[in-house]
């Protein structure tokens, strides 16, 4: 085990333990942003550097800071380490550096984006990016490839997280797609136009942090704070079948796996459960699904503040009105 | 003439031959060590003689190799990094191309102190014909018994093999280059953990530049405390030196450390001096990535005194006023080169090189060009300068591999020490993008 102080915060690990996963464990507002790394994908991570942290003090051992800030997605605990993460300017700074290198590429066309709503990269900017932009060039754009029925690929608002690889890898029988080229021209692609068909191919749709893999059948249908999440499951032969409904009225518009507050995947499902299976019929509905206060699925669920009675009771009328302070009925 | 560890023969007709390197003295080292010494009595010597890396960032070779992990069941490779393709860097070229048993000798006595069976010599795709060189000097060696099975009798067996790249700057990193090694696509890899622990396949590896490897054979021989009596201070034994541009005598020397760099420059014996008797404006002293330093900088430190050529006194001033010795690529510059043309040159190189992985490196590399394109021909705002150096520092220092940190210096260290050629190139766009137009430091900078 090894004990390390995380924002001013002790917290113990396993060795070995990432120190992002080492932040997981307080939870809260001390944990970085990460739009790479996936822990149920191996070898990802190290790549969007959104999760930079100093190490102020290596180990108990050798207490010397590190030179350079860490990826801290990738860099192993030492016991008596000291991070600095939001306690740091420089960490801070660097962040804000990494969100506008994302962005200065990225087309920026939420409204039309299906991803909206639910994107990494939203959040991730809404957190640490500023409102302008300094980037007066032309932006980067990629031919349009196409990659199946399934699945939509939109080249354009990549961030070259390699997620969507390192899934083809691991969970699905065989990669077709990869990263072409170098530098700011590289690209997700399939080299010779093919279908990017496999049982569990539609697990990049979920893994992907912005909208670059978007799922067709959805394509355009809802804006995902329209639709409502609810949890359900069905005996599939080919993955465990939990699974989380987007559903509009009764329709099911989209069906994608669950993810847990860090966006990433409990279970991976098959393009069966995903893709067809698009009838309340067909599915046990276990409940409504919780999602995070802060996200813009959760406008308008949430009631106002609850203010204490006996203060508003005491403020001047013109006050409360102003507030729009109206008891509801709960 | 300084004394020559590495070049000494190079004149020699048909020093390539195996049958000339050897009338020469080649391979005594490998008899040496394989014959008398242990494996760690070579790694000692190694370590004895302060011999720092060639490739750029001086790391001292001897400490990386008793860095290596030795567990067992596991097989240890020695690489060695010839993907040498750093602008303004071609010494290792010259090496290979003309005495290519240095560098074959290196690598078995290497490879014997580190307990490698299988080495690999990675070289730059460019350089098919210096491959061919290398593989017909191999396959000498094997027919007289120097490489392969039980070499000179001694018990030890070694298998060298040559891989070309495909032609990238990143597989010169010695991550991407191990990636690249395997097949795969060369991507650096997240550090820790290093080659030395979890290297090609897996297993513990240590990438070396040609030069350090080319070196080791003279000190086995003649014992690191000899060699570590060459040079100054930390900066111990002969470095190869690529010198090009404006200057009369471009082409590589090898040089004892410590040599002053006014006597490089200036004297016949070396560089000859600045052309055409042309003004010495700027020098970028270790290849395309350290910084570049204005010509007065680099004679003399910011307190005046002289530098010599070592990584510690041209280093001397940190970023603000000095440089680095990096991998010996000198490239002089006289008062007819524009600074901001030469910083979009090199910007571009970044750009085109960057492999993509990390966001600062792939984002950024092509936005610091992008606003020198704009500067360089005449659409420049006086606000795109501090955002250029802004942007370059996003960059360093937040990267995977040093390539952002190299795309980064050169932007950053020309704005510092020539702003006002950027302001220039701002304030006169006309004036600026006339073809053969240098800023004279007579017009008018200040703003109305």
């Amino acid at each position: 085990m090894a004990k390390i102080t995380f924002d001013g915060i002790e917290v113990e690990v396993p060795d070995g333990t990432s120190i992002l996963n080492a932040a997981r464990k307080i939870g809260g507002n001390v944990v970085p942003p990460a739009m790479c790394y996936y822990t149920p994908l191996k070898g990802s991570g190290g790549k969007c550097r959104a999760c930079l942290v100093k190490v102020t003090a290596g180990s108990a051992k050798d207490p010397r800071p590190m030179p350079k800030l860490v990826a801290s997605c990738v860099t192993p605990v030492q016991d008596g380490m000291v991070v600095e993460n939001t306690l740091s300017p420089q960490v801070m700074e660097a962040r804000k550096g990494v969100v506008e290198m994302l962005l200065i590429n990225h087309p920026l066309d939420c409204p039309v984006c299906d991803q909206a709503g639910e994107c990494d990269l939203q959040n991730f900017s809404y957190a640490h990016g500023t409102s302008g932009t300094r980037f007066e060039e032309e932006r980067r754009t990629f031919e349009r490839k196409d990659i199946g029925p399934l699945i939509q690929l939109h080249m354009n608002r990549c961030i070259l997280c390699y997620r969507c690889v390192y899934t083809a890898d691991q969970i699905t029988d065989k990669r077709v797609h990869g990263v072409l080229g170098r530098g700011d021209a590289a690209e997700i692609g399939t080299y010779i136009e093919n279908a990017i068909d496999n049982d569990f191919s539609g697990n990049v749709i979920d893994v992907c942090p912005v909208g670059a893999l978007t799922d067709k059948t959805f394509r355009f249908k809802n804006r995902v704070w329209f639709t409502k999440p609810v949890d359900a499951h069905r005996d599939c032969p080919k993955c465990a079948g939990k699974v989380v409904l987007w559903m509009r009225g009764s329709d099911v518009l989209r069906v994608t796996g669950r993810k847990n507050e860090y966006g990433e995947l409990v279970d991976f499902i098959c393009n069966e459960c995903r893709f067809e299976k698009k009838e309340v019929a067909d599915w046990t509905i276990d409940g409504p699904r919780h999602i995070p206060r802060a996200s813009v699925i959760s406008a308008n669920h949430y009631e106002l503040p609850v203010i204490n009675p006996q203060v508003i009771a005491d403020l001047p009328e013109s006050t409360t009105k102003e507030l729009q302070i109206i008891p509801r009925p709960f | 003439m300084g004394l020559k560890i590495l070049t000494e023969h190079i004149n020699v007709p048909g020093i390539n031959t195996l049958e000339t390197y050897r009338k020469m003295g080649g391979y005594r080292s490998v008899e040496k060590a394989l014959k008398t010494m242990t494996p760690d009595e070579v790694v000692e010597e190694v370590k004895k003689s302060g011999l720092r890396g060639r490739g750029g960032a001086g790391f001292p070779t001897g400490m990386k190799w008793s860095f290596l992990a030795k567990p067992e069941g596991k097989p240890r490779y020695l690489v060695c990094n010839a993907d040498e393709s750093e602008p303004g860097t071609f010494k290792d070229r010259v090496l290979m191309e003309k005495i290519p048993h240095a560098l074959i000798e290196g690598m078995i006595t290497s490879s014997y102190a580190l307990g490698a069976r299988t080495s690999y010599i990675y070289i730059r795709g460019e350089l098919m014909f210096v491959l061919r060189i290398l593989e017909k000097a191999i396959a000498e060696c094997y027919a007289a018994g120097l490489l392969g099975e039980n070499i000179l009798g001694s018990g030890y067996s070694l298998d060298l093999h040559v891989h070309p790249g495909g032609g990238a700057y990143i597989c010169g990193e010695e991550t991407a280059l191990l990636e690249s090694l395997e097949g795969k696509r060369g991507n650096p890899r997240n550090k820790p953990p290093f080659p030395a622990v979890w290297g090609l396949y897996g297993c513990p590896t240590v990438v070396n530049n040609v030069e350090s490897i080319a070196s080791v054979p003279w000190i086995v021989n003649n014992t690191g405390e000899e060699y570590a009596k060459i040079g100054v201070g930390r900066s111990t034994g002969t470095k190869l030196i690529s010198a090009s541009g404006h200057i009369n005598n471009p082409g590589v020397y090898e040089i004892e450390l410590g040599l002053p760099v006014e006597e490089f420059l200036f004297s016949d014996e070396y560089c000859g001096g600045i052309w055409k008797g042309r003004k010495f404006k700027a020098i970028v002293a270790g290849g395309s990535s350290v910084p570049i330093l204005p010509g007065e900088l680099f004679l003399k430190t910011a307190e005046g005194t002289p530098r010599v050529m070592t990584y510690e006194s041209l280093s001397e001033g940190g970023f603000v006023s000095g440089t680095m010795l990096g991998s010996g690529g000198f490239i002089v510059m006289d008062d007819t080169t524009c600074i901001v043309r030469n910083t979009w040159n090199f910007s571009r190189f970044y750009h085109h090189e960057s492999c993509g992985q990390c966001s600062p490196c792939r984002e950024g590399t092509g936005w610091m060009e992008k606003i020198l394109h704009r500067i360089e021909h005449g659409h420049g705002h006086m606000h795109d300068i501090d955002l250029l150096v802004n942007v370059s520092k996003q960059i360093e220092g937040n990267t995977i591999c040093p390539l952002g940190d190299a795309a980064a210096w050169p932007v950053a260290s020309a704005v510092r020490h020539f702003r006002h050629e950027f302001e220039w190139h701002v304030k006169h766009p006309e004036k600026a993008t006339a073809p053969g137009a240098v800023y004279s430091g007579a017009e008018d900078l200040a703003f109305a």
